[in-house]
């Protein structure tokens, strides 16, 4: 129980995947504008990567291993991840057609996105069991959520804010999330 | 390298049916009215009417009630397409309206500041000091609005200045929105007289920059007699098109020959040209 703990704490905090390992940067910045798509965002990202994490833990584990054939990970994976994301796709244009549009292109683009791929890897390079590995998948799947929200949070109220004119839009949004990261740096002493 | 193969090929089948099956199971119902009013549009992607392309358009009018007749390009034979899929009456025919530059400030008219051989582009050009014109309300000559026309209906001409082709012009307002200047603006095509200066300087300093200025004299509002020309406060002359009759004494009477009448475009153009012949035409022209 406490390894399971320690997992996802350090995976939500202090391993931030976007903040200090710096994967899945391109939906940080896309779909920041607006809280309510960060959330939609996270919620779609933490759905793929724990499902995604989960079935390429299983095709590494029973197919990939076996047969000895652990060269073709990578496009195995991708077309894991492809597959499922599709499958979401559908599945929220069904549902909830409103958060689809507010997604845009950034839904689709969670197929490429480093971040589940990334998770995938790391779970298999460190060799976890089935209980560490959901651990893992979701924590860093509720840290990226975390990191979107906050950052997200901090883009609405700057919109506000008196801000160089030299600076303004993404640059802003830049030294923002340079900020957090280093913020984020804090927790390095926590595990 | 067998089990390789296979493995993948089972993989990427397995995920294909499964894909397949929710892709069933899922499948959001589109009305098809969207897609006929699609085919009914003229496909250019122009963005007249306010929408993102000609499907968010059609998506736009079934599913938000948007208006039928927002389509430029598509002009009447659109609208009526529309009216008929959507089973709701057309309302009345518009004018159709074509691109008018406000500025005459051609290379001979116009005082030059500097000699710009930046990027040949007017936003560029606009960034430094709004262009090497002394009149920083003018036209600048460099085609922004040319490469965003979708219907090829404007060139420039050899004075430097953009020429509107009304035979092809379908007064989406592209060039109008993409103008760094300003200079552009729809007239309905039967009206004649066009103030061709957009210079908003005190009269003097105005044309010290260009010798076809507005001058603010005022002598076209005092002479309009429908009143249909008002020099504003701060302002060029502004023709009221609801109430000019196109009798063109206001271009008589301007001293700098701001104001212009144009001769009247051919009947068969102003009420024809440029209409999309068959769904998917953008009424290019090319192939008459």
């Amino acid at each position: 129980m406490q390894e399971i703990f320690i997992i996802i704490i350090g995976a939500v905090l202090v391993n931030n995947i976007v903040l200090a390992q710096f994967l899945g940067i391109c939906p940080l910045l896309g779909v920041s504008k607006k809280l309510s798509s960060a959330i939609g965002m996270g919620a779609a990202v933490t759905f793929v990567l724990v499902f995604a994490s989960l079935i390429t833990w299983l095709v590494q584990r029973f197919i990939l291993d076996p047969l000895e054939i652990g060269y073709l990970q990578t496009i195995a994976f991708i077309l894991v991840i492809a597959a499922l994301v599709q499958f979401v796709e559908m599945v929220m244009k069904k549902n909830t057609p409103d958060l689809y549009r507010a997604l845009g292109v950034y839904l689709p683009l969670i197929t490429t996105n480093c971040a589940v791929l990334g998770v995938a890897i790391i779970n298999v390079q460190k060799a976890y069991g089935l209980i560490p590995m959901l651990a893992n998948s979701f924590g860093n799947a509720v840290g990226f959520t975390l990191a979107l929200i906050l950052f997200a949070g901090i883009r609405e109220r700057l919109e506000e804010a008196d801000i160089p004119d030299s600076l303004k839009g993404v640059p802003i949004a830049l030294i923002t999330a340079a900020l957090m990261s280093v913020a984020f740096l804090g927790f390095t002493g926590l595990l | 390298m067998l089990y390789a193969i296979i493995s993948l090929a089972v993989l990427g089948g397995v995920f294909g049916i499964v894909l397949g099956f929710a892709g069933k199971k899922f499948a959001v119902e589109v009305d098809p009215r969207v897609e006929a009013i699609i085919g009914a549009l003229p496909g250019a992607n122009c963005g007249a009417c306010g929408f993102p392309g000609c499907s968010g358009y059609a998506e736009a009018i079934v599913t938000a009630g948007a208006p039928m007749d927002a389509c430029a390009p598509g002009k009447d034979a659109a609208k009526n397409k529309i009216a008929e899929i959507m089973g709701a009456e057309a309302g009345e025919t518009k004018e159709r309206k074509i691109a008018q530059l406000m500025c005459n400030g051609s290379k001979d008219n116009a005082v030059m500041l500097y000699a710009y051989e930046g990027i040949n582009d007017c936003h560029a050009a606009a960034t430094m000091y709004n262009g090497p014109k002394a009149c920083s309300f003018g036209c600048l000559g460099l085609g922004s609005c040319v490469s965003v026309c979708k219907f090829d209906a404007i060139i420039i001409g050899p004075d430097q200045l953009p020429v509107v082709d009304p035979d092809l012009c379908t007064g989406c307002n592209a060039c109008v929105n993409n103008c760094p200047q300003h200079v552009l603006k729809t007239v309905e095509i039967s009206k004649l007289v066009h103030v061709r200066c957009n210079n908003k300087d005190k009269g003097k300093d105005a044309k010290a920059a260009c010798k076809v200025a507005c001058i603010k004299c005022k002598i076209c509002e005092k002479n309009c007699p429908e009143g249909a020309i008002q020099v504003p406060v701060g302002g060029v002359a502004v023709i009221d098109y609801t109430k000019c009759t196109s009798c063109g004494i206001c271009a008589e009477k301007c001293p700098t020959k701001a104001i212009e009448k144009v001769l009247p475009v051919c009947p068969t153009i102003q009420e024809n040209a440029a209409t999309p012949v068959a769904p998917g035409c953008a009424g290019c022209g090319l192939c008459k």
